[in-house]
């Protein structure tokens, strides 16, 4: 398996919206284990001068993995997910992510290295909310590292 | 919040917190965050791609460790960059039907660094699992008031 040299650079632009549902940084909150009266309570919340209820600091990985699945599953990069092992992750919040949010992710390929018989492959994915019109928002940059396993490795 | 950075000091402990993993939370992550790779649920399926058992997802690590910064800082809308390296995988064993975990993450944290300028402080936290480091460079920015 050979990872395509050429991936570097290459950018996925923003697809499916994604809607932040209340329930669903809930369900995240508690999957996670966090315990954060934001994450939970709409009052807590607001007491904290918030709109709504508050996701936790590594949400995005939901939009950012999304994001991803363009590149793994794209069958010019020749990247077999089944040897993928995360390296590292990085989330920089320009602004929350909070429930009503609208979200939309651009994906960049910002490096491919040859390791071994793999890959380390690096991401970037540029998170906005949608506002009114054609106006959108920066509000996560999320970056990561996958190793992709060469045969033997 | 109310965290003021004149009353930091690099070195100062943020304090520490214990998170006891079985695979029932793993399958519960899966399905909150999306991720269905099976090694982090099929026994068989992970030994076959040369993994000593199941594993947690790295995401959990990270996500599950940050609420010791996040109660810290008092609003999880302080947290502005998280950051991590995943070194050592965190092996979870099948406990399923006893009260056991199938593992144990210990996570503390320090101040790393202050910077009066953004007027935030990096939180270093160290996360252990099995007595191995499964994070590292795991490093907080909060916005203090």
């Amino acid at each position: 398996m050979t990872i395509n040299p050429d991936l570097q650079g290459r950018s996925y632009p923003a697809a499916e919206v994604y809607d932040v549902g209340r329930e669903k940084i809930r369900e995240f909150a508690r999957a996670v284990k966090a315990t954060h009266p934001a994450h939970f309570d709409v009052d807590a919340a607001k007491g904290l001068g918030h709109a709504d209820l508050v996701a936790p600091p590594t949400f995005a990985i939901i939009i950012a993995q999304r994001a991803d699945a363009q590149l793994i599953e794209d069958p010019e990069a020749g990247i077999d997910f089944s040897r993928v092992v995360h390296a590292d992750q990085r989330f920089t919040h320009h602004r929350p992510i909070f429930a009503g949010d609208r979200l939309v992710a651009e994906l960049h390929v910002d490096g491919v290295r040859a390791m071994g018989g793999g890959a380390m492959i690096t991401t970037r994915s540029e998170i906005f909310a949608l506002g009114s019109g054609d106006s959108r928002e920066p509000v996560t940059t999320t970056t990561s590292s996958i190793l992709v396993r060469g045969e033997g490795q | 919040m109310s965290l003021s950075i004149h009353e930091l000091s690099p070195g100062q402990e943020i304090g520490s917190r214990t998170v006891e993993v079985t695979r029932t939370d793993l399958v519960k992550y899966a399905g909150a965050s999306g991720d269905f790779n099976p090694i982090h649920w099929n026994e068989a399926f992970a030994t076959g791609v040369e993994l000593p058992g199941v594993i947690a997802h790295g995401m959990f690590t990270m996500g599950s460790a940050v609420q010791l910064v996040t109660d810290w800082a008092g609003d999880p809308a302080a947290v502005v960059d998280f950051q991590t390296r995943f070194t050592k995988p965190v092996l979870v064993t099948d406990t399923t039907g006893t009260e056991e975990p199938g593992a144990t993450i210990e996570v503390s944290g320090l101040i790393g660094k202050l910077d009066a300028e953004a007027n935030t402080a990096r939180i270093d936290l160290t996360v252990v699992a099995a007595g191995q480091k499964v994070l590292m460079k795991a490093q907080a920015v909060v916005k203090l008031s």
